[in-house]
């Protein structure tokens, strides 16, 4: 943990232009706007963070929030295959290993994906070709990167079906997508992305298209291939449970922004934005009684084209009128840093929602 | 998103203007190719009535193309006209038309017989000689025998199927012959009624007079078939040859390739000029196509003869009209009023249809006069004698207009005053005709006679209105067709319509549904008449006795435009052929 | 569930079901046949029988005398009762069979589709004449639209909304709204009579060279492509959009593959398959006969010899091209059906 942050102050608020950062991964006022017939939806407007390798960070938000936007942005997956005029606007900064992604040439970054870069998304029934055997698939994404022959490449494939906890990996490798259950795609998928050794692995919500027990496997699993790999591994989810034994650190999105940030135990024990008490609010949590979890964060997400002013969860939150003179619907907040390593953007006085913390939600949850 | 659709419709729609552009300057272009040669046809009508680029020059290949093959090449089973205006290049008769212009056409001239028959025992017996020097095209001579057997193959009905019958009807009424494949005699010459006394002669013994027998024998159904040569319905795939052109190919609906037969022998036949050394016929089903092609040059003249597409004949009448003719046919568009139906029943009513129909209307409806033809008052086209300017109606009097107040003043005395409601039928693959129904509706509605038209499948409606039990289920009191003549005698054209003995539950002609013993009468008696001039006195009297009794309404005698190809010489339409070039009579300059 | 080893395995169909596969659908080919031909019976005998009108008649043409009629009748087997005739028809075609022509018994060797009494021709022969005029129109003319059609279609997805597209995609729109004879009619006006391109042969046959087999076909090709061509652009374009916005492509994107591979490997594989069963009926339909292609163009194919059947009332050609065309279609559909299952793995037979 203390690696991750030694940067220190400039995690929050480094300016683009900066010299080249010496983090693994290092995004800088990112910005990802998608202009439509209504306007311009801005996605992720101002995004930044760290994150070194062998660590795990856990990008939490709701749906629309910004976060899958975020991981292809890092991909740079906005940008190749956008057909037609309206193409996605990408801005600020992406550092990847000493390497400035926006600025460099497409084609170099194509071969950075999947090999230095890798992603797992969210269902994999819909995210592998249904045309091809799993072999196949994971053929190609070696093949892409390494020039070895077919047969070396499935025996590779074989290994990482093997590695994933496949059986019968030499058989299964031959074997269609539809043919694997739920549990045994997102392995594939799981091998497939880590065939190339990536050195930074994206995992958009890799759990939620899965049963309950096949969630902690997959979990484990990830978490296992990131020790034995070494890899910086995001891991992108609407839900705080999934990150709670993974991430090292934690970074709450809403309506495009970071809201909260800081290492998983201070978002967990200590968490300084109102929004995040209310997504650890709607966090199933096993130790406790049925009937007064999840409770959902009332009100609906912001548009993304007319994002609140003032503070864009101001909407929403109970306590919007607790800082004087309406400050939170003229003044959008920045990130303060709260605790040691620790930022939220939040009106409220860092002792008023440490009382409200300790004294309203906490013994709630 | 509606915007879009419509912008998008817009750009299509301009498309399809440029697209139509294009063709009409296509059009245009073609015509640059021949801006020297606009006055290289021989003139408008140049072959009406006399003979264009007339020669005697042979050689060359006259180059046919049509949209319909020949119904059949076996001479005993084409019924078309078209098909007895080609098979004179591979087939003799008897006797022929003769291969002049016009009316002149219409007089019968001995062909392989040295002249028309010698008529004795009252009408009764014919007896011909034939020529010397008659071949087939192996060489072999061609006898009365010959002659006896292709007419005796008529009677093989389960066989050869298609053609006329009028022979077979002549000689054996009572159908006592089995045709020449169940003849149980050697040499399968069974046929009594006729008789070959020498290789030279041959006799016909008629039950009873017939004027028109020899129009029958002039029919290809009258060729002679060399019998070890007779395939029986194969036949039509390889006609063994007669005449001075024999089969190289011949491929159904494709294509017939003639050449010359080398064994015809020119001074046995005055009649056939044979001036190309070959004649090619193209099958191809594309109208407008085959109209550019013929403008063009790429072919001769239009097998088919049924006149040029609306577009082909635009062209050619306002920019070659000195290569078109406006060929008077036989045919009779015409309306019969259905006894059966009523009102129809009674003479005042089908009066009163005459005096309210705008004949002038119709024949707009059918192009005009020279596209669609003269406004008729006639029952008989003038290529038939009988044909005569009677006019009770006052039609052509008043120039087509109808005569509201007669057509009132008739149906008052039929006891319809307000009118009455009937079906009228038209064929919906006759250009035309469904129109022409339509305009009559209209104009009958004025007098209250209302008309419910009923368009027919072409290609069925003989099976509809030739069956008067499904004429009477489905209520038609009018039925709208066109008729043209086997052969150009009163006999020929208005027997089938007029005649009550023609009446038949099936396959019926006499849509009208006439019975009327003074026009059997009549038949009888001009069909007995040996005299073509007597007959057709006594056809004039039929003529007017079916427009006194207002059974038929004719309404257009039918005009065609016609492409005269401009390599064609000896080029005239002929009468007995409905108006057709005589195509026995072409040469092509090379 | 992941631990189950042999849930999911590879559940390749064995020999027997995919044969079991065949012959049942193979069957279901000739029911589907059968049931045409009935039809087509039904529809040439029966109804006019049951609206008063005489068969007969309708071959007869001006020849209506009660003889001839009755020799019709004898002819063309119109006095037997129609399951009679249908089953005659339905034995020849594997047993070949014997028409008394008169006194003459002309044998129509299998397999016999019938005779026609026009003509004098065993309707096989004059099938076997238009196929392979039908079936040069039908290769030239899909290969055309499909390279033509698939390939406008791809660029205009991936080019939305440019000029391009537009262009395209209107004149897609003019493809599948003109008519064939319209467009035949303007490239014949252009090409053969204005400028003089090319030379369209009378009647093609396989006595003709290649050469004039091609100058025959390349308009009516480029004519016919072009109003299919039109369709498959539509459908390509509309295909590829939604496949491109599959999650299957942004992980290929993902792994780091060119877009070349992302398209063609990819997104147009997935997009194959709808195109591929409207291709498959477009060629059953159009082995049956281009019926509007070949009388523009006189080509001498099955369509023209069933324009010219029905025309003359040739029962038995318009038979055996009815069933021929049923036959095409169906077999067309078999052959998509497997072919489903060759591109998409998730489809069974079976």
């Amino acid at each position: 943990m203390t690696e991750l942050h030694k940067s220190g102050a400039a995690l929050g608020e480094p300016s683009a232009g900066s010299p080249a950062p010496t983090a693994f991964l290092e995004v800088r006022d990112l910005k990802v706007h998608f202009p439509t017939d209504d306007g311009l939806v801005k996605s992720v407007d101002g995004l930044n963070f760290q994150l070194e390798k062998g660590k795990t960070l856990g990008i939490v938000g709701e749906s629309g929030s910004g976060k899958s936007v975020t991981s292809l942005g890092i991909m740079g997956l906005h940008t190749a295959g956008q057909y037609g005029k309206r193409k996605a606007q990408v801005s600020g900064e992406i550092w990847l290993d000493g390497k400035e992604l926006l600025s460099a040439d497409p084609d170099e970054v194509r071969k950075l994906r999947g090999r230095d870069m890798a992603m797992i998304f969210q269902d994999p029934l819909s995210a592998l070709h249904p045309y091809y055997t799993i072999g196949k698939q994971i053929v190609e994404a070696y093949r892409v990167h390494h020039s070895v022959d077919k047969k070396t490449a499935r025996k590779r494939a074989v290994e990482m079906l093997d590695r994933v906890g496949i059986p019968q990996p030499d058989k299964r490798v031959d074997s269609y997508p539809h043919e694997f259950s739920g549990g045994m795609r997102q392995r594939a998928m799981i091998a497939m992305s880590l065939v190339n050794n990536p050195e930074l692995l994206i995992a958009d919500e890799p759990t939620t298209a899965l049963d309950v027990t096949v969630q902690a496997q997959i979990l484990d699993l990830i978490r296992d291939l990131q020790k034995e790999f070494g890899s910086a591994v995001i891991i992108i989810t609407h839900d705080l449970g999934v990150v709670a034994e993974l991430a090292d650190d934690i970074l709450v999105m809403y309506g495009g922004r970071c809201v909260e940030r800081g290492p998983a135990e201070k978002v967990f024990y200590e968490p300084r934005h109102p929004y995040t008490w209310g997504l650890l609010g709607s966090m199933p949590r096993l130790d406790r009684d049925q009937t007064d979890r999840l409770i959902p964060v009332k009100g609906s997400p912001p548009s993304l084209i007319n994002i609140p002013s003032g503070c864009a969860f101001n909407p929403r939150c109970p306590y919007a009128d607790v800082p004087k003179d309406d400050v939170t619907r003229t003044v959008r907040p920045e990130l303060q840093e709260v605790g040691s390593r620790h930022w939220a953007a939040c009106h409220m006085s860092p002792e008023q929602r440490e009382r409200i913390w300790t004294e309203e939600i906490a013994p709630k949850l | 998103m509606s915007t879009v659709t419509s912008k998008r419709r817009l750009t299509a729609g301009a498309a399809l203007v440029v697209a139509a552009l294009m063709t009409t300057t296509a059009c245009g272009g073609g015509d640059d190719n021949e801006s020297g040669g606009k006055s290289k046809g021989a003139g408008f009508n140049a072959a009406f009535n006399k003979v264009a680029n007339p020669s005697t020059k042979k050689g060359g290949t006259l180059k046919m193309v049509g949209k319909q093959d020949l119904d059949s090449a076996d001479p005993q089973r084409a019924y078309y006209g078209m098909a007895w205006d080609f098979m004179r290049f591979y087939t003799r008769q008897l006797v022929t038309y003769d291969t002049k212009p016009g009316v002149a056409s219409t007089k019968l001239v001995g062909d392989l017989a040295t002249g028309p028959g010698e008529i004795t025992d009252g009408g009764k017996t014919y007896t011909y000689k034939l020529r010397d020097g008659l071949t087939w095209e192996d060489g072999s001579k061609l006898t009365s025998k010959d002659v006896k057997y292709g007419i005796e193959r008529i009677w093989a009905t389960d066989t050869i199927t298609g053609g006329p019958q009028y022979l077979m009807q002549t000689l054996d009424p009572k159908g006592e012959y089995k045709g020449p494949y169940k003849d149980k005699s050697a040499d399968k010459l069974g046929l009594k009624a006729i008789e070959t006394p020498d290789d030279n002669t041959i006799v016909f013994k008629l039950p009873k007079p017939n004027g028109d027998f020899e129009q029958f024998l002039a029919m290809p159904s009258g060729s002679p078939v060399k019998a070890d040569k007779d395939t029986g319905a194969k036949y039509t795939q390889r006609p063994f040859s007669s005449g001075p052109y024999k089969f190289e190919t011949y491929k159904p609906g494709k294509s017939i390739v003639l050449v010359r037969n080398d064994k015809w022998q020119k001074a046995s036949d005055p009649v056939r000029p044979a001036l190309p050394d070959k004649i090619t016929v193209t099958i191809s089903a594309n109208l407008e196509e085959n109209d550019k092609k013929l403008m063009e040059g790429d072919y001769d003249v239009d097998l088919n003869g049924t006149g040029m597409t609306q577009s082909g004949r635009v062209t050619a009448v306002q920019e070659h009209k000195a290569s078109v003719d406006n060929m008077q046919t036989s045919f009779i568009r015409y309306v019969a009023l259905v006894h059966t139906a009523k009102p129809l029943d009674d003479v005042h009513c089908r009066k009163a249809v005459f005096y309210a129909t705008d004949f002038a209307g119709l024949q707009q409806t059918r192009g005009g006069e020279i596209a669609g033809g003269a406004i008729a008052n006639s029952a008989l086209p003038a290529s038939v004698k009988g044909h005569s300017d009677y006019d009770p109606y006052g039609v052509l009097a008043r120039k087509g207009k109808p005569d509201l107040a007669k057509a009132k003043d008739e149906l008052k005395q039929c006891g319809q005053p307000n009118g009455f409601s009937t079906k009228l039928t038209a064929r919906n693959n006759n250009p035309g005709e469904v129109d022409a129904a339509e305009a009559l509706q209209e104009q009958l509605g004025k007098v209250g006679i209302k008309i419910e038209v009923d368009p027919l499948d072409g290609a069925e409606a003989s099976s509809i209105t030739g069956s008067p039990s499904v004429v009477k289920k489905r209520g038609y009191g009018m039925t709208m067709s066109g008729w043209g003549p086997d052969f150009p005698t009163g006999q020929g054209f208005g027997q089938p319509l007029w005649d009550s003995r023609f009446l038949a539950d099936t396959g019926n002609y006499n849509e009208s549904q006439i019975k009327d013993p003074q026009i059997d009468k009549l038949f009888d008696d001009a069909i007995a008449q040996t005299d073509p001039v007597k007959a057709g006195e006594i056809y004039q009297q039929i003529d007017k006795r079916i427009l006194d009794q207002a059974d038929w309404m004719p309404f257009i005698y039918e005009k065609n435009i016609t492409w005269r190809g401009d390599r064609l010489t000896n080029v005239y339409m002929s009468d007995a052929y409905n108006g057709r070039y005589d195509y026995v009579s072409l040469g092509v300059v090379k | 569930m992941a631990g189950s080893p042999h849930e999911g395995l590879p559940a390749t169909a064995g020999p027997h079901t995919v044969l079991a596969y065949l012959i049942r659908r193979l069957f279901a080919v000739v029911i589907m046949v059968l049931v045409v031909l009935l039809a087509t019976f039904t529809i040439f005998f029966m109804l006019p029988k049951w609206a008063g009108q005489d068969v007969a008649v309708l071959f007869a043409g001006k020849a209506t005398g009660v003889e001839q009629l009755q020799g019709i009748r004898i002819k063309l087997g119109l006095d037997d009762p129609l399951l009679v005739q249908f089953w005659d028809f339905v034995k020849g075609i594997p047993m070949g069979r014997d028409y008394a022509n008169g006194d003459d018994v002309t044998h129509c060797a299998a397999p016999c589709f019938g005779y026609s009494f026009r003509t004098e021709v065993p309707v096989w022969t004059t099938l076997k004449d238009a196929l392979p005029v039908t079936g040069a129109l039908a290769a030239g003319a899909c290969v055309l639209w499909l390279l033509g059609g698939v390939a406008t279609g791809v660029v205009s997805a991936l080019r939305r909304g440019s000029i391009w597209d537009r262009a395209a995609m209107t004149t897609a729109l003019a493809g599948v709204s003109l008519p064939i004879f319209f467009t035949g009619m303007v490239a014949m006006g252009l090409f053969v009579h204005s400028f003089g391109w090319v030379h369209i042969a009378d009647n093609l046959s396989t006595d003709d060279g290649i050469g004039t087999w091609f100058q025959t076909l390349i308009l009516p090709w480029i004519v016919l492509a072009f109003l299919n061509a039109a369709m498959y652009a539509r459908l390509t374009r509309a295909t590829m959009l939604e496949v491109l916005g599959e999650d299957y492509i942004r992980t290929a994107r993902s792994k780091g593959l060119g877009e070349g591979t992302v398209i063609t490997r990819h997104a147009l594989r997935s997009a194959m398959t709808p195109i591929l069963t409207v291709f498959g009926l477009d060629i059953g339909v159009l082995l049956g006969g281009a019926v509007l292609t070949e009388s523009t163009f006189n080509l001498p194919g099955l369509g023209l010899a069933a324009v010219q059947a029905i025309s003359n009332k040739d029962l038995p050609v318009i038979l055996g091209v009815t069933l021929f065309a049923a036959l095409a279609i169906a077999v067309a559909n078999l052959v998509v059906d497997i072919m489903y299952a060759v591109i998409d793995p998730r489809v069974r037979l079976g």
